[in-house]
């Protein structure tokens, strides 16, 4: 009986891990075969060319080396870096004003946070067939909008220089997401720091700026980090709406990273686009999270000052 | 959800009970001027779909066709075969909701309420997957899926589905079934259920509600995605909604009553589902944030 009861916890551990494992081996199956694995193998090909059809050629870094001399990958660099620095902060300000003007007490209040949020639920391909036609130079919503105030409206999506606004605008109608989790962020405020910062005398805005940003700045860490990345993976809009153009100026990097691989068939030197991508994503991550530290602010952290 | 009900406000309140509480007015006036700017988009593509083509370009638009041509929808929809499309987006969303949700919930019942060794790096891994930007992996995935022969079918997008390809999903399943009480669990067990039963049993009768997140995030996603059917669906009869609807924008790119009338249909199916089951999509967002 003692024997027994000794026995029954190893006997039970071992069905229990054989259990476990089991249950995980799918995932795990599935992280060799379609993530670890292509990682390393991307890797490898990066130092390759490869066209599919024929066997890869080891080319040592000449695919890096290449990238130095294509001016459009310096293009789709820079078309998508400054997308991300204009839209990144313009999602999460827009989001997050949206969000404190539905975090209010009042009546319809659920009606209003399902329009604001619907949007961003549309699939990506209709949202960008609709919005060439609303942001159509002559016949275009945008233009009427901008007439009834007496601004003749540029060829948004035909003019170099405003087909990245025209793209920046198009993602704020999107902002919805972003405004949920900024919610959920302001009701998790509790309310004792208002009343307390109320008897100190403090206005609305003193409110805003002392209590709500420090309390929510972990969500606006969040979101700067998701939608940094977000940015970077662009892709339907542009292959849609613009091809890249007019004159590359809407040439994002995934843009320029899939013609590489699937129209000329370079795999070799677009794994290694896909790899400095990843690194420049990495790097910018890096930086965001090295300044977070003067800004965020976790509850329960005591800050040397 | 609860969260959201439960609300945090610095709105003042009134003085005086009689006085009008203009903040409230004001707030209602912001909200209703920007959930129309949020709306106007909407109208003006479904204005628009409705008219004919002569009343198309007009300069200001007009929000209400005169004559509404309902028939721009059989038009544009019978232009391209939607309904072949339609049919395989909705097969593709349900392989991938069975996949996932069986491969992930599997394995976030082994990462939340199993003991075995190795656990805890398994899970590292896991969080470290969900960092990994989807362009590194993606041309070695069609370089393998194109040895085996597999562009061109379905398989590239439904197979990886039944190996718990979304880590986030994993991780979702995890939290929800840590929150679980362990004693019904550990009840079971004494009884002489197997652990198989215990997750069938238990953990899936009362985790409907993660459930119902993950397969809907499934469907949405399977709305949305793009790019990877268009490297691997490479027959016209395989398209997508998604797909087909870029094509009628080539094809049509002219005859813009037919072309939103064909983008108004394919949003429809998501916009009602929407409607109806808002309170997932929600719940689905703030797990998210919650993570932050």
């Amino acid at each position: 009986m003692s024997l027994n009861a000794l026995l029954k916890p190893k006997r039970l551990s071992f069905w229990e891990s054989l259990t476990a494992w089991l249950f995980v081996s799918p995932w795990i199956i599935g992280f060799i075969l379609f993530t670890g694995g292509p990682i390393l193998a991307s890797f490898i090909l990066s130092f390759t060319h490869w066209d599919i059809v024929n066997p890869p050629q080891w080319a040592g870094i000449e695919n890096y080396q290449d990238m130095l001399q294509d001016e459009l990958f310096f293009q789709s660099l820079k078309v998508t870096t400054i997308y991300a620095l204009i839209a990144v902060p313009l999602q999460i300000i827009v989001g997050l004003l949206i969000a404190i003007l539905l975090n209010t007490k009042i009546r319809l209040i659920g009606l209003y946070r399902t329009l604001f949020y619907l949007p961003a639920i549309l699939p990506v391909v209709s949202v960008a067939v609709m919005w060439r036609w609303i942001l159509s130079r002559d016949w275009g919503l945008i233009n009427w909008l901008l007439s009834l105030l007496g601004i003749q409206g540029p060829g948004w999506l035909s003019e170099p220089e405003w087909v990245l606004p025209a793209l920046i605008l198009m993602s704020l109608w999107g902002v919805g997401a972003g405004m949920l989790i900024y919610l959920a962020g302001l009701q998790g405020i509790p309310t004792d720091l208002y009343e307390a910062a109320k008897v100190d005398g403090a206005g609305t805005w003193a409110l805003f700026r002392y209590v709500t940003i420090p309390m929510i700045s972990p969500v606006i860490l969040f979101q700067l980090v998701v939608g940094l990345i977000g940015a970077f993976q662009v892709f339907s809009q542009p292959f849609i709406m613009t091809q890249g153009g007019p004159q590359n100026a809407s040439l994002f990097y995934l843009l320029h990273l899939f013609r590489n691989a699937f129209e000329f068939f370079r795999m070799g030197y677009a794994s290694a686009l896909s790899w400095v991508l990843f690194i420049y994503i990495a790097i910018l991550t890096v930086l965001v999270f090295r300044f977070s530290a003067a800004w965020v602010f976790y509850e329960g952290e005591i800050k040397n000052e | 959800m609860s969260t959201i009900m439960k609300q945090s406000t610095f709105t003042p309140k009134p003085k005086n009970k009689r006085t009008i509480d203009w903040t409230k007015i004001a707030a209602h006036i912001i909200l209703i001027a920007g959930s129309s700017l949020f709306l106007m988009p909407f109208i003006y593509v479904v204005s628009t779909s409705l008219k004919a083509p002569a009343d198309v370009y007009t300069f200001p638009p007009e929000f209400i066709p005169d004559p509404i041509q309902f028939e721009n929808y059989p038009d544009a929809l019978t232009a391209l075969p939607f309904d072949q499309y339609f049919f395989n987006t909705i097969m593709l969303a349900i392989f991938r909701i069975i996949g996932l949700t069986i491969s992930c919930s599997l394995a976030g019942f082994a990462f939340a309420k199993l003991r075995w060794r190795g656990r805890n790096t398994m899970f590292f891994i896991v969080l470290l997957t969900l960092m990994i930007p989807a362009e590194v992996t993606l041309i070695p995935k069609y370089i393998l899926f194109a040895k085996i022969g597999w562009v061109g079918t379905f398989l590239p997008l439904i197979v990886p589905g039944f190996f718990a390809e979304n880590a986030f999903f994993v991780f979702l399943f995890r939290q929800f079934f840590m929150s679980m009480g362990q004693d019904m669990i550990d009840a079971a067990r004494i009884d002489g259920c197997t652990f198989f039963g215990v997750y069938w049993r238990i953990i899936v009768p009362n985790a409907k509600p993660v459930f119902a997140v993950v397969a809907i995030y499934v469907i949405q996603n399977n709305w949305n995605s793009f790019l990877l059917p268009l490297i691997y669906l490479t027959d016209r009869a395989q398209y997508t909604l998604a797909l087909g609807l870029r094509l009628f924008n080539e094809q049509y790119y002219s005859q813009t009553h037919l072309l939103m009338a064909a983008s108004v249909f394919v949003i429809m199916p998501i916009v009602i589902l929407f409607f109806f089951m808002q309170r997932y999509f929600i719940q689905g967002v703030v797990f998210t944030g919650s993570k932050g």
